[in-house]
């Protein structure tokens, strides 16, 4: 590898962090949502999803690809920090340590959430359908899971959201990283919301 | 009556590769004294708590006034210089420990070479020799001075290294001080004249993109540099380099 490639391999992490990563997360988890309203309009958005042109072209090139490079990068950029809340117990440090730790969480969280639904489909031995997350919802440990994971995920998003606008030179001032600060914390509670919602529905029909 | 003392539970080590250890002492106290003071009784008279003879505790020291950066510390668990640490203040037994993110040299001295090296790598400073006089050079707008003499008030001293969690051994992360350094330098209408070079400095491997930000270092700076300003400052304008030095053409001849 080339020497000092770290910068752009850095910025593309954090790029890819947002586009496409974090608009994909939350278009699946607004497009789930459809199951609130009913196991038929779940179904009929599940399968236009899956049935869009290209589908695999752009699972591969908007989903793994992107995932996969900002999981492996991130996960050596989690190891190689020395947490220390315990010394420096300030707001952003703990954003700091949670954003590491989400990040970790998240990728198990995918990981065996894509082996249980997409590729279990994909196999054949599973339809892609409403009672497919019936069934793995009603199970309480699993119920769990996902909300652990699910709320993981939209923390390391919205909260990627605000280190994405530092890391570009998008907000300087202290007053502006302030507002930003505010600003995730809606991103995080509104997304939060909209896929507690959907769990909740597949796991208790309410 | 008792002569009333000052408790202290130094960490020592004997050298660079050797196990630390803790070491107590008691000072006989003096009004307004601070953690340099009582070093200097301690190497005036070397007995531990326990009464035995002991090696003087060796540290570093410059101005006695917060402004050379080489006597910073870790007080009470909190990194800062000792010379404005004063006893009256602290909560005792004083545990004083060297700064961890660096090697330690002897007791409570470090090599904080890693940070001149860094300045080395963003090129902290303006050339201005010439092979004739230059004349002088551009001026400077007074309200720009007044920001970036802020700036120039650091002293290299490793607070914000001690509070960064992502300067350590696992990482060459060169550190908010030197970004900050950038700016400061970029921001004088002379330096301005070598500004693309410091900002490939901080494009290199661990430069600017090391950041993490936690934002610990701008909450410790003993100077109130804002660091983490600077920063995403530095972070702009890397961001614009990147994409004018690809995209545009001055750089090409």
């Amino acid at each position: 590898m080339a020497a000092n490639r770290d910068f752009y391999w850095r910025r593309l992490h954090s790029l890819l962090g947002v586009v496409p990563i974090g608009i994909f997360l939350v278009q699946h988890l607004v497009v789930n949502h459809f199951a609130v309203y009913g196991e038929e309009s779940f179904n009929k958005a599940a399968n236009f999803m899956a049935g869009l042109p290209f589908v695999i072209l752009l699972e591969i090139f908007i989903i793994y690809l992107p995932i996969l490079y900002h999981a492996v990068l991130g996960v050596y950029i989690a190891f190689t920090a020395k947490n220390n809340v315990s010394r420096f117990g300030y707001f952003r440090n703990w954003m700091f340590k949670l954003q590491r730790w989400t990040g970790i969480i998240t990728l198990i969280f995918i990981a065996w959430h894509v082996w249980e639904t997409r590729v279990q489909v994909g196999l054949g031995n599973a339809d892609l359908d409403y009672s497919l997350m019936e069934g793995i919802l009603t199970n309480p440990f699993m119920f769990w899971f996902y909300i652990i994971g699910v709320v993981s995920a939209v923390f390391h998003f919205a909260n990627g959201l605000w280190s994405f606008c530092v890391t570009w030179g998008i907000t300087q001032t202290p007053k502006s990283q302030r507002a930003m600060t505010y600003v995730a914390l809606l991103v995080f509670l509104a997304v939060s919301y909209i896929g507690v919602r959907t769990l909740i529905q597949f796991a208790y029909g309410v | 009556m008792a002569e009333k003392t000052v408790e202290f539970i130094i960490t020592r080590q004997d050298s660079p590769d050797s196990e630390p250890y803790d070491e107590r002492f008691l000072v006989p106290y003096r009004k307004n004294m601070n953690v340099i003071s009582a070093l200097m009784e301690i190497q005036q008279n070397p007995v531990n708590a326990d009464g035995e003879k002991t090696t003087p505790v060796a540290w570093e020291m410059s101005c006695l006034e917060e402004v050379c950066g080489a006597c910073s510390m870790v007080i009470n668990g909190v990194p800062r210089q000792s010379c404005a640490a004063l006893v009256d203040e602290l909560e005792q037994p004083i545990r004083l420990e060297p700064m961890a993110t660096f090697p330690v040299v002897r007791d409570l001295i470090v090599d904080r070479e890693r940070m001149f090296d860094a300045l080395k790598q963003v090129k902290a400073w303006i050339p201005i020799d010439g092979t004739h006089d230059l004349g002088p050079g551009p001026r400077m707008p007074e309200n720009k001075r007044q920001w970036a003499y802020e700036l120039s008030k650091c002293m290299t001293c490793g607070v914000c290294l001690e509070a960064c969690p992502n300067f350590n051994d696992k990482s060459d992360f060169i550190g908010p001080a030197a970004i900050s350094q950038v700016r400061l330098f970029n921001s004088h209408p002379t330096g301005a004249m070598h500004a693309a070079e410091r900002l490939e400095g901080l494009m290199e491997d661990g430069g600017i993109s090391g950041c993490g930000n936690s934002q610990n270092c701008v909450q410790v700076c003993p100077k109130g540099i804002p660091l983490t300003t600077s920063i995403a400052a530095m972070n702009r304008a890397t961001t614009l380099h990147a994409f004018k030095s690809f995209f545009g053409s001055d750089e090409v001849v």
